[in-house]
């Protein structure tokens, strides 16, 4: 970590792990729940979030001496919603098929309780380069665990990744279908995410006894 | 001696080690421990948790070696072999070895993977924790195979019971923490993992599935099905059951359900002995009742016609809806796990009635759900607590008020 200071290195390597924004803080669920029976959508919602975060975290930074703090939630939804509309119709424009895929999820990304919660609690208190890499490893940590929920909920509920037939043709029979697997439905039925990121909350805490609380 | 006498030296083996709660549960599942307390003074029940768990197992043996019976009889009858039962529920061509031996070898292995699975994860839970093993899975392992389609495959199984009892139970803090009922845990886990398996007119007959695949890959034998009457009445079929039929038990369904009557006997001997609640059984019956009659006063109002989907199911009298399905088992032997229930006496009239009420409602409105009983027990297990709360307020406030009156 020659590049950044231990300080500066710390603020993205903590959202990570310790101090994660789906499992420790418990932000952002509805679309962890939402668009993550599919490992593609995951990983385009994560990197949605990554952009989203870290440059709004960097503008609102920049902009943090002049927002009058009686209007600061409406200066925060305005940069938010330029920036969500901006992937929305970069999606919309590229990558059709996915966009149609994560519907309204995408819009929802307004509504993603780290966005506004990093812009509140860290952007309008610090330097922008701080903030823009504390926008990176908050929205790091949520992709995170959103990539790990959507590679078994594709993998146990479709028996794909990334669409590949990974564990043979269910139709056809092939693979570990021959021998009389079948795909577990529940996979893919949103309370199925709730209790993986359950899991991960379960064997987070088991590791390291001090994220306990009582 | 002999048993007894190995078990607790065993015991004293092991005393100290991790594995200790193992040894302890195996010493103390059917003996009283040798040891007395020397300490404080402790008040212990003979009806302790493994008694009570005990009782209901024996309730249910009925079920069990009834449903060994019918699945072989549900077979052989599918297949054309035998005549359907016409002479009462001591039928001869019912009570036979050839059902009872089908059933009984393939019903063995779902049981033994049910405690098999089951109390082993439980044993390592109690090992890591290193708390005593709870006996909380003696009732869950029998109730398992009773509420399972005969043609399940057995990892499913496995994975289900992984399932129910980690996330149903374990992680709550084990047995007399969990929020959910961990057998109906298990069995929705399996309704919504593989629906395939766990519904439609293949599942409920032993052989009816392995029949397809051979007609499909070319065999000329007869087809095997066998709707449950649930099944049919949703896409509106006729039902060729005579009301007595669905009373003893001769009916398709999940293995352990299907008998009415001997589940009215386990009722009758939960009540008995105290287990089961009274109070529980019979207002969800009067729930039950209720929301069919209504169902039925539609119907003959004529707002219901018999081009609606919802028809068969709301034209069913009202109390044959107790008859089919797994609504008495439910009732009876899941609906009553002290656990999981309203523990005040007035929270378990209104957990009781609103399951039977909710159970009636899923089945007719949503027929890709036909077992509502299921998934309203489940529903009213989530709430138990907060109608428990209201209950325990409205006293309180009751006798804050009674209290005012006097010392005004």
């Amino acid at each position: 970590m020659g590049l950044l200071s231990k300080k500066d290195s710390k603020l993205i390597l903590d959202p990570l792990a310790d101090n994660n924004p789906i499992t420790i803080q418990v932000l952002g669920i509805c679309s962890a729940l939402a668009i993550t029976a599919q490992l593609k959508p995951s990983i385009v919602m994560a990197i949605s979030v990554v952009f989203v975060l870290s440059v709004g975290n960097v503008v609102i930074s920049l902009m943090r001496n002049i927002i009058p703090s009686k209007i600061r939630i409406i200066v925060q939804l305005i940069v938010v919603a330029t920036l969500v509309i901006i992937v929305d119709q970069v999606l919309k424009a590229f990558a059709y098929s996915l966009s149609k895929e994560l519907s309204v999820f995408i819009g929802l990304i307004i509504t993603n309780c780290i966005i506004m919660g990093r812009f509140e609690a860290f952007a309008l208190a610090n330097k922008p380069w701080q903030s823009f890499l504390d926008g990176i490893g908050n929205a790091a940590g949520y992709g995170l665990i959103l990539i790990i929920v959507g590679f078994f909920r594709e993998l146990l509920g479709s028996g794909t990744l990334f669409g590949f037939k990974v564990l043979g043709d269910s139709v056809e029979k092939t693979g570990l279908y021959a021998i009389g697997y079948e795909n577990n439905g529940f996979m893919v039925l949103p309370p199925m995410a709730l209790i993986v990121v359950g899991l991960i909350i379960w064997v987070q805490r088991s590791r390291n006894k001090e994220l306990i609380e009582d | 001696m002999g048993l007894k006498q190995n078990l607790h030296s065993l015991r004293e083996k092991y005393k100290g080690t991790k594995m200790a709660p193992a040894f302890n549960a195996l010493h103390t599942f059917l003996y009283t421990p040798n040891d007395t307390a020397h300490g404080g003074t402790h008040i212990k029940a003979a009806d302790d948790l493994k008694r009570t768990m005990n009782t209901v197992i024996m309730a249910l043996i009925p079920c069990l070696i009834f449903g060994m019976f019918n699945a072989g009889y549900q077979h052989y009858v599918a297949a054309g072999e035998i005549e359907a039962v016409t002479s009462g529920f001591f039928s001869s061509e019912f009570w036979t070895l050839q059902n009872f031996s089908l059933g009984f070898w393939k019903i063995l292995p779902i049981l033994l993977v049910s405690y098999g699975v089951g109390l082993g994860v439980e044993f390592l839970f109690a090992v890591i924790k290193g708390h005593e093993v709870e006996e909380g899975y003696l009732v869950t392992g029998m109730l398992v195979p009773l509420i399972v389609p005969i043609d399940i495959p057995l990892w499913m199984l496995v994975v289900a019971v992984v399932f129910g009892v980690v996330i149903g139970k374990e992680v709550f803090g084990g047995t007399g923490m969990n929020i959910l009922n961990p057998a109906l845990t298990i069995r929705a886990f399996l309704f919504f993992a593989y629906p395939t398996w766990m519904s439609g007119d293949k599942v409920w007959v032993e052989g009816a599935v392995e029949r397809t695949r051979e007609i499909a890959n070319g065999s000329t034998a007869d087809a095997i099905s066998g709707e449950t009457i649930l099944g049919s009445l949703a896409q509106s079929h006729g039902v060729d059951y005579s009301v007595m039929d669905m009373f003893f038990g001769f009916i398709p369904g999940s293995i352990g359900e299907t008998s009415t009557l001997l589940i009215l006997l386990g009722g009758l001997f939960l009540i008995f002995t105290k287990i089961g609640s009274w109070r529980i059984m019979l207002s969800s019956v009067i729930g039950a009742l209720v929301m069919g009659y209504i169902f039925n006063l539609v119907v003959a109002a004529g707002w219901i016609t018999d081009t609606s989907k919802f028809y068969g199911l709301m034209s069913t009298e009202f109390w044959h809806h107790l008859l089919i399905g797994g609504m008495a088992f439910g009732i009876v032997y899941m609906a009553t796990d002290p656990v999981t229930a309203s523990q005040t006496n007035k929270g378990k009239w209104i957990y009781g009635f609103l399951i039977g009420f909710i159970s009636i409602m899923i089945r007719v409105f949503n027929p890709a759900y036909p077992e509502g009983v299921m998934l309203a027990i489940l529903l009213m297990n989530v709430f138990a607590p907060t109608i428990d709360h209201y209950v325990v307020q409205g006293n309180v406030k009751r006798r804050l008020k009674r209290a005012k009156l006097k010392t005004a």
